[in-house]
């Protein structure tokens, strides 16, 4: 009995440890994605700022209150604005920045296509 | 065919490039916030200075009466230059001062107003930052223009005599 009450502990906590593991990669992912608004070039994660180290301690809570990264994301987003993210979304202001790679990978595989066809014949 | 399509090509991405290169120099790489905005003000309790208290927002906001929210801290320069300006903003009976003290301690944050005077109705107690982070200020000193549980205009860095002149035009 004894040896199953202590495996019984030993398994919360480590369960408790996996689950606050979990939280802070979740954390340190969403701080990468945040811009410090205040510092140039630097995410959130990588700033010790008072403004980064207030936002870190606000995605922490909202971890806590069961908001998903997308909605964490969008709390900020109401906040700040677009420019917080670094990912920018995808809508009539940026169909052009996310389509030129593709469009540009598109007309060089023509170029290639056009040139072994040509060889071929 | 050949010898028109690789040129073409390649003048076409060129362009496109100096274009988005040309466009990305005329804009700063500074964030510029928004300063008029018209969004409702956020919802939070917290707990005030000098008091165990916690309030809900809805409780220190009412409606139909204009609030200055001011953002500050004992430590923060650009706030010490501000503060004749609140204390002057204060004799007006139309509005009403709101602080939030901003990541301080409370011993600091009262020396600060046993010196300068204390301007406020009401205090909030940030110790973490993430109050300022729900109204989406990034700094101090900060403040906010509120009526009707609107923000009407976000005032970033220390006010000046003109700011409060605009602000006493506001509130008329």
């Amino acid at each position: 009995m004894k040896i199953l009450r202590l495996s019984f502990i030993f398994f919360i906590i480590i369960s408790f440890n996996h689950l606050k593991a979990n939280n802070e990669n979740m954390k340190n992912e969403i701080t990468k994605n945040l811009r410090c608004l205040i510092c140039q070039g630097q995410s959130v994660y990588d700033s010790d700022s008072e403004f980064a180290n207030s936002l870190k301690i606000m995605v922490d809570k909202k971890i806590k209150e069961g908001l998903s990264e997308k909605e964490i994301y969008r709390f900020f987003q109401d906040k700040y604005g677009e420019w917080i993210l670094y990912d920018p979304l995808f809508n009539k202001n940026t169909y052009f920045l996310w389509l030129l790679p593709l469009l540009i990978f598109l007309l060089g595989g023509a170029i290639i296509f056009k040139k072994i066809n040509k060889k071929h014949k | 065919m050949k010898n028109k399509f690789l040129p073409l090509s390649i003048i076409f991405i060129f362009v496109i490039v100096f274009i988005i290169f040309y466009k990305g120099l005329q804009n700063t790489n500074i964030y510029i916030p928004e300063v008029t905005t018209n969004n409702e003000i956020p919802s939070f309790s917290a707990r005030l200075l000098n008091s165990n208290k916690v309030i809900n927002s809805s409780e220190i906001f009412e409606s139909n009466k204009f609030y200055l929210l001011n953002i500050w801290s004992s430590w923060c320069i650009p706030c010490k230059q501000e503060h004749p300006f609140l204390i002057e903003l204060k004799k007006n009976k139309n509005i009403e001062v709101i602080g939030i003290n901003y990541k301080d301690t409370q011993v600091n944050a009262n020396k600060f107003l046993d010196e300068l005077g204390d301007p406020y109705d009401q205090i909030i107690f940030d110790k973490d930052g993430t109050i300022g982070i729900e109204w989406g200020a990034f700094g101090v000193p900060e403040s906010f223009l509120i009526y009707n549980r609107n923000i009407i205009k976000k005032y970033i860095g220390p006010l000046n005599n003109n700011l409060i002149k605009e602000i006493k035009l506001k509130i008329k």
